[in-house]
């Protein structure tokens, strides 16, 4: 069954107006020779068993994990108002808005966002959104290479091997060169930045928290890079941002990173979130929709897409990026989340986190043969150097009923017995308390 | 309508996470944390539900209005496929869960989705094999030039440029551009079809591949398809099919059965994945055997036991193009949308998404100039030279058909049509829906030459008048401030 609600007599009808005597006559133009060699697709079944085949799907995976499983994607807390204001049709439904007077909703609520990431980076503006973090930063890279016309990026390798590898992919046909910078108790190697920051140096790109849960204060890089002309780049976590010197007050140019804490679900990889906020004088520059504030015919508040001359619709091959969607929804539920918390919510929810991974530090070294790593301070994750290959322990956590963390062996040479733990609101002291005992048994 | 910042009050309390159940710490040095508070608005959760619930009602929207988008597709979107992306089982999994030892076990669900989905699009586009990685239909275009980049760069020829039709969407140059390639524009001749003559003189030992929309953007199938394709692989060229209008063609034509070796799929247009007001969407690749080796990491495969797994082992792989296996939400509700319909459903969807847009342009085509004289696939072009005659103008028309509860059709676009208006009914409209649309546009066509003030000053009866585009791009003002 197809959703068209066309009955025999309509199609009849339609057929006659239009003057042909079957459809399969709109389809002349498609000779016989170019018709499918096959479509052997299965038969259309009922939205009842169509529903049960997921269902059973779905049970397939194992939901029952206590997670302890960050880097990069946080299992936090969803309201029941995010989940009801996004379900609404009148915005899931809708299309991008480009026409402004049947979209007000849609784009006041992307203004909204807007200044939220805003607020939360501390920088001056930010676009619709990205498909994510990883995308997010990509762009921002591409930005630098523009603003500077300049190709070498220097590149912090505590920011998330996934992000590093996506770039690489997206770089690989320009030339642009990457030097990657060393983490050294946690913190990015100034030392190896002061030896590769040069005047073809496009941008400096860092991540806070980086991906051991390492917390720094980069204002000094962001200084050196400015006194060669380069740009500052950083990827962040919103939810740290409750409680974590912003992007802006570092004097980053750029901040990028994965929303996907924001009231969006793990859902497996996406969709996700990614954010983009710059300083206003690169506004031109930023890939992806913006929307902005203007008024009508009478005076009347309004808003609408705008600055779109960036975009691929209208610069073609000269646009900034070939980005066409967005995120929205997802967007939407970030700042109905963030809405939802307000700012001394936000600073309780971080505050939350800090705390609940604080414990966790200290019952697991608590463990013997458990060494965790202290020489930076860290926000709701941090590595734990353990006394057995990380991936065999944790596979023996799994069957105690806990996902107890990351292995970094597998993004880190010569870090197989290293564990990346995260901790947030949702894990209660009861299931820190038994996760440490359960480790102490798988050891 | 105020801004939800515009609500804040010191004091009020919206959600609130749980109390702490563990030992309070010393505050972090002052040097890591922020001096400059985020200013989210202190709100009630009345506030923001009553907020956000006023403001999604000043939205058009499918579930509300007719969507005659050209080139969008915007169908129905089905409700139950908005549940089964609801389940826990599939929105709670963590995307690193396969990659912790025998962690793949754990996700065994999701992994089959995505192997089942890829199967499914292989046999409606001819293909051999997907990726779901692509996060939108322009990521899905940046993939598969990369892909096609891949192919020649193994090959060891440095071939410079992408063939385009003037007449393509904005994304397939700039994907290309982005891509690293120079692109040639080949202009659309008098018949509505790409110059022929003009591709053969452009195409030579330096093209790395042609990008082309079929049916194309002005809603024509063309029926020399099959001998553009033969000669961009006579020269060495491989040809990209951008799948955005895959809905006038489900079981009457596949691109990989007339020469496509890599393809997009928009599974938010064809597959009614819901627009969500501009994303997520999602734009899986398809390619031959010639490319599959170089699809990104990592694959889903299926081993002898049945069971499912991800393979990163490809080392001709051009790497990860997004973080994980794509935006799995929207590759569900396409999978559920897809065992919906079936067989007979997807031939039903192309045959009365033909048959509504060919009645909408034979009704239409005595009061509307028609860009192309001709039977039309899933959307007709018109343009309105016509009514500028008497200075109303395509923007002006659309602005009008809002005051009576219609989206307007796509304008402006495709650019080789002046004052060009797309309308593409999609398949889930009733004829009553169409027929009432034709009268309005037909009463519009009238206006235009005997009142054209009242279609040049719309619309009036919405929330807001026509905006200052021109000020918003000259004064930014892009963020609210206290």
């Amino acid at each position: 069954m197809s959703y068209s609600s066309h009955t025999k007599e309509d199609i009849h009808e339609m057929l006659s107006v239009i003057g042909v005597s079957s459809v399969d006559e709109l389809f002349k133009d498609i000779p016989v020779s170019l018709r499918p060699r096959s479509f052997n697709l299965p038969e259309g079944k009922s939205e009842f068993e169509v529903t049960q085949y997921l269902k059973r799907l779905a049970d397939k995976n194992a939901t029952g994990l206590v997670n302890f499983v960050g880097a990069g994607f946080y299992d936090h807390f969803i309201p029941a108002a995010v989940d009801a204001i996004a379900s609404r049709s009148e915005f899931y439904t809708a299309y991008t808005p480009y026409q402004p007077e049947c979209s007000q909703g849609w784009l006041q609520a992307i203004y909204e966002y807007q200044t939220t990431i805003c607020e939360l980076t501390g920088l001056d503006v930010a676009n619709a959104s990205l498909y994510d973090g990883g995308t997010a930063l990509y762009e921002a890279a591409m930005m630098a290479v523009r603003l500077t016309r300049r190709n070498k990026i220097i590149i912090d390798s505590g920011i998330n091997l996934i992000y590093r590898t996506m770039l690489y992919t997206y770089t690989s046909n320009l030339s642009v060169e990457f030097v990657e910078i060393s983490v050294v108790h946690g913190k990015s190697s100034r030392e190896e930045l002061i030896k590769h920051l040069d005047d073809k140096t496009a941008a400096v790109i860092l991540q806070n928290p980086n991906f051991f849960g390492a917390i720094d204060d980069h204002s000094d890089v962001v200084a050196k890079a400015h006194e060669f002309g380069a740009l500052a780049i950083q990827s962040t976590y919103p939810i740290a941002l409750g409680i974590l010197k912003s992007p802006g007050e570092m004097k980053f140019d750029i901040a990028t990173g994965e929303g996907q804490s924001l009231g969006i679900p793990l859902s497996f990889g996406g969709p996700y979130l990614g954010f983009m906020a710059a300083k206003k004088e690169l506004v031109r520059q930023m890939p992806g929709r913006i929307v902005g504030a203007t008024v009508d015919k009478d005076g009347k508040r309004g808003f609408v897409l705008t600055l779109q001359t960036r975009e691929q619709h209208i610069r073609r091959e000269k646009a900034t990026s070939n980005i066409c969607s967005n995120e929205a929804l997802c967007a939407l539920r970030a700042v109905i989340f963030a809405s939802l918390l307000g700012r001394d919510g936000l600073k309780e929810l971080a505050q939350l986190n800090y705390q609940k991974a604080e414990f966790a530090k200290l019952e697991l070294s608590r463990v013997p043969g458990v060494e965790v790593k202290r020489s930076c301070p860290t926000f709701n994750e941090f590595t734990v150097l353990l006394p057995k290959n990380a991936d065999e322990v944790v596979h023996r956590m799994i069957q105690k009923g806990f996902a107890c963390g990351f292995p970094l062996g597998r993004y880190y040479k010569g870090m197989d017995n290293y564990l990346l733990i995260a901790v947030t609101e949702k894990r209660t002291r009861e299931e820190i308390l038994t996760m440490a005992h359960c480790l102490e048994a798988c050891l | 309508m105020k801004l939800i910042f515009e609500l804040h009050k010191e004091g009020r309390k919206g959600f609130r996470p749980p109390a702490s159940d563990v030992p309070a710490v010393a505050a972090l040095d002052v040097r890591y944390t922020r001096k400059i508070s985020a200013r989210l608005p202190n709100v009630s959760e009345l506030d923001v539900v009553r907020h956000f619930t006023n403001l999604s009602r000043l939205n058009f929207s499918v579930d509300t209005n007719f969507y005659p988008l050209g080139s969008c597709t915007m169908k129905y979107n089905p409700k139950f496929t908005e549940r089964i992306a609801a389940l826990e089982g599939f929105s709670a999994v963590h995307p690193l869960l396969p990659q912790l030892m025998g962690g793949g076990m754990l996700a065994q669900g999701s992994l089959e989705v995505l192997y089942e989905t890829e199967k499914l699009l292989c046999e409606i586009t001819g293909m051999n094999a997907f990726t779901m990685q692509p996060l939108a239909g322009a990521h899905g275009e940046l993939t598969g030039v990369m892909l096609i980049a891949a192919y020649h760069k193994a090959k060891g020829s440095r071939r410079k440029y992408v063939i385009v039709p003037d007449s393509s969407h904005g994304t397939n140059p700039a994907s290309a551009a982005i891509a690293g390639y120079e692109v040639k524009v080949i202009p659309t001749a008098a018949d509505g079809y790409m110059d022929l003559g003009e591709y053969k003189k452009q195409l030579d030992q330096d093209t790395a591949a042609v990008m082309l929309t079929c049916p194309d953007t002005l809603g024509i199938f063309n029926p020399h398809i099959k001998e553009i394709t033969d000669m961009a692989h006579a020269s060495g060229a491989l040809m990209y099919y951008d799948g955005a209008n895959l809905n006038a063609v489900l079981g009457k034509c596949r691109p990989g059965d007339i020469g496509f070796d890599v393809v997009h799929i928009n599974l938010h247009k064809t597959f009614g994945t819901p627009h969500g007001g501009g994303g997520p969407g999602a734009g899986p690749v398809g390619v031959n055997q010639n490319l599959a080796d170089f699809l990104p990491i990592p694959r889903v495969t299926r081993r002898q036991d049945g069971t499912f797994a991800l393979d990163y082992h490809r080392h001709k792989s051009i790497g990860y193009i997004a973080p994980f296996y794509g935006n799995f939400g929207v590759v569900l509700k396409a999978l559920a949308y897809m065992l919906y319909l079936g067989k007979e459903g997807l031939v039903e969807t192309s045959e009365h998404a033909v048959l509504n847009a060919n009645y909408c342009r034979v009704k239409l085509q005595n009061y509307f100039d028609i860009a192309y004289d001709k039977t039309c696939m899933h959307e007709c072009v018109f343009s309105a030279s016509r009514q500028t005659k008497n200075g109303v103008h395509a923007l002006d028309i659309a602005k009008y058909l809002i005051d009576k509860g219609y989206h307007p059709p796509t304008i402006y676009f495709p650019l080789i049509v002046k004052e060009a208006i797309m309308i593409e009914p999609t398949e889930t409209e009733s004829k009553e829906t169409l027929d009432a649309f034709i009268e309005t546009m037909i009463e519009i066509a009238r206006l235009a030459q005997e009142n054209p003030v009242l279609i040049t000053q719309a619309p009036i009866h919405m929330p807001v008048k026509r905006l200052d585009e021109t000020r918003a791009a000259r004064q930014p003002n892009l963020r609210w401030q206290e």
